[in-house]
């Protein structure tokens, strides 16, 4: 009997019991499609940290404060002016403060984060500015009190006017918006990037922060092979203008844009992981709501295999036979999974804004995988069947 | 020439302690295009002594030669591979797969030919089909045939692989008087035309239409009486 009669076969006597048939492979089809949706999802959340990560800028250098309850935080404004004078493989240098203010001007207020930075940070954020134009290295060294807002603000505070030359007060000091922000649109994570304002670094050290500290200075490499190098150099600068003896630990942080991300989408990784791990135990359950069947059915039709023996079946043409069967029942119902898989991620992503991302591989793994719980769970079943006596077969019931 | 060697026949079934002797040393020859009866009373032996000639069970000693080949040191797919060539089975219950259409059964043994026999099962099937008088019944499932019409499936079914001896246990046991008369009339006119049948019965009006009768009792043949001319062979 070759392969595409016993499959026939198998489809045959699988839909002479439609109602049983589906209910069966319900547990196959719930499991399937739960993992590759679970998967999906989680797969899907790291792409958007990852895609959140790279857009914040291109060869992305981070270095903050030390991780660790007792280290203290020793970034400073001559720092960033060292690294960028001394750094080879430094293609931009900026230090950043942020914090969130109320901004007052215009038609009203409006609660922003301002943004403390340096000219160079437009060019690590590959930002240009639509209207007007950045403060300058000048600016930042007069501590002048200009300002560039992105364009939520714009829209909110300026409505119908145009903002540059306009003035408005962070804390109450005064400031002159001498450009806006093109608009960046929401990040991946869906929060606006256009709701920033950008002030001189050394302005926002001295009148919001009161702090000489930097919470990070953001580097850009000169290019994207010269990352290592980058890295290398600037903890050594870092060090130097720290003072640090040789044995002595850093007292910074460094992480480039990958590390970032590995970090970042750690959470999400091992949630995906969680996820698929308890999908995966309802795609057991599903095998062996399979192996339940399978017996009933063996039970069943004792007499069929009996007739089957009778008329020149050899033991392993019945162990075949029900094999097939459950393989063609647990694959379909992992089929049945994968398009509902599918269906059902379009509609998260379309209903909740979901991201979820379904990989061709991991749609044949858990077809395969079907496959094998077929294999596994209908073996025993199979194998009662082919070993049953042809004489007592025919006399059941 | 015979077809059928049973030398010493011995099938014993053994419970713990009790051994019960089921068959206990029968020699039974059957020549080609015979037409056996086996009779006997329940307990006497016979379905044993049938699953025995069927392959479907091995004896506990002596030897069975089935058209030249000696069955004994057979494996289970041996005996598999001889069920399928050289043996077709007719139950008293038919034993037909149900909601499988008359044309699908009687393919069956043909799926299970290893030799390639299964070339054009379904134009054997059909061929099967119509010389039991089935051709305009292919398509129906046991269902909505009668009795008879079940009965000669199965005939056309142990026909399809053109065995060498067809086994027929207790054919007419589930019909009434006029369908067992047209079975048992089907059975004659196979049998004029060359077919070895072996039948369990205990009907003796049955075993009428056999030209030999071989009466069991506790194990062992008592009593063979051969027919020259059945009184029902014009029928």
């Amino acid at each position: 009997m070759n392969a595409s009669t016993l499959v026939r076969l198998s489809l045959r006597s699988i839909l002479r019991n439609r109602m049983r048939s589906l209910l069966t492979t319900l547990g196959i089809i719930i499991g399937v499609c739960s993992v590759i949706v679970m998967v999906a999802v989680g797969e899907g959340s790291q792409a958007s940290i990852r895609d959140n990560i790279s857009s914040m800028g291109t060869n992305l250098i981070m270095i903050m404060p030390p991780r660790g309850q007792n280290a203290a935080n020793r970034l400073v404004i001559e720092d960033v002016e060292k690294i960028r004078k001394e750094g080879v493989h430094v293609g931009a240098a900026s230090g950043v403060v942020r914090s969130a203010q109320a901004v007052v001007g215009g038609i009203g207020n409006w609660p922003t984060t301002v943004y403390g930075v340096e000219p160079d940070y437009l060019r690590i954020k590959e930002w240009t500015t639509g209207a007007g134009d950045f403060f300058t290295e000048r600016d930042v060294n007069l501590r002048a009190k200009k300002a560039v807002i992105g364009m939520t603000v714009a829209k909110q505070l300026f409505p119908d006017d145009d903002p540059v030359g306009k003035r408005f007060r962070i804390a109450n000091t005064p400031f002159e918006i001498v450009g806006v922000l093109e608009s960046k649109g929401s990040n991946a994570m869906g929060s606006d990037q256009d709701d920033i304002v950008m002030v001189p670094l050394s302005t926002a050290i001295s009148r919001l922060r009161r702090s000489r500290y930097l919470q990070s200075i953001e580097i850009s490499a000169a290019s994207e092979d010269r990352m290592d190098d980058a890295q290398a150099e600037v903890e050594d600068i870092l060090r130097e203008a720290h003072r640090l003896s040789p044995e002595a630990e850093n007292d910074f942080s460094v992480m480039n844009q990958a590390q970032i991300i590995e970090m970042a989408s750690s959470v999400a990784k091992t949630l995906t992981m969680l996820l698929g791990a308890i999908a995966g135990v309802s795609l057991l359950v599903g095998g062996i709501g399979i192996m339940n069947i399978m017996l009933v059915s063996v039970t069943e039709r004792t007499r069929e295999i009996g007739i089957r023996l009778s008329v020149g079946a050899r033991r392993r043409d019945i162990l075949r036979q029900f094999l097939t069967e459950s393989v063609v029942l647990s694959l379909s119902g992992g089929l049945i999974g994968i398009l509902l898989a599918v269906g059902l991620s379009h509609l998260l992503e379309s209903a909740f804004g979901l991201r979820a991302i379904i990989s061709p591989f991991f749609i044949l793994l858990s077809a395969g995988f079907a496959a094998a719980v077929g294999i596994f769970f209908g073996y025993y079943p199979a194998h009662k069947a082919s070993a049953m006596n042809p004489i007592d077969a025919l006399r059941a019931d | 020439m015979a077809v059928i060697e049973l030398t010493g026949i011995k099938r014993y079934y053994s419970f713990g302690e009790v051994t019960v002797k089921a068959l206990d040393g029968v020699d039974v020859t059957i020549d080609r295009t015979e037409f056996v009866a086996i009779m006997g009373a329940s307990g006497s032996g016979k379905s044993t002594l049938m699953n025995i000639i069927g392959c479907l069970d091995v004896p506990t000693a002596g030897t069975y030669v089935l058209d030249g080949m000696d069955t004994s040191g057979a494996t289970d797919d041996g005996l598999a591979d001889i069920r399928n060539k050289k043996i077709g089975f007719v139950f008293q219950g038919f034993n037909l797969l149900q909601k499988t259409t008359a044309l699908e059964n009687v393919e069956l043994p043909l799926l299970y030919d290893r030799a390639g026999g299964g070339k054009d099962a379904m134009k054997k099937a059909k061929e099967a089909l119509e010389r039991v008088g089935l051709g305009e019944r292919l398509h129906h499932i046991p269902n909505q045939l009668s009795g008879g019409q079940q009965q000669r499936v199965a005939i056309a079914r142990a026909l399809v692989t053109d065995p060498a001896i067809i086994i027929a246990d207790e054919p007419t046991g589930n019909l009434d008087t006029q369908m067992s008369n047209g079975i048992m009339s089907l059975f004659k006119e196979l049998n004029n035309a060359g077919i070895t049948i072996v039948m369990v019965t205990h009907e003796e009006d049955i075993a009428l239409w056999a030209r030999r009768k071989i009466v069991l009792r506790d194990g062992r043949v008592i009593r063979e009486e051969l027919r020259p001319a059945a009184p029902r062979e014009e029928v």
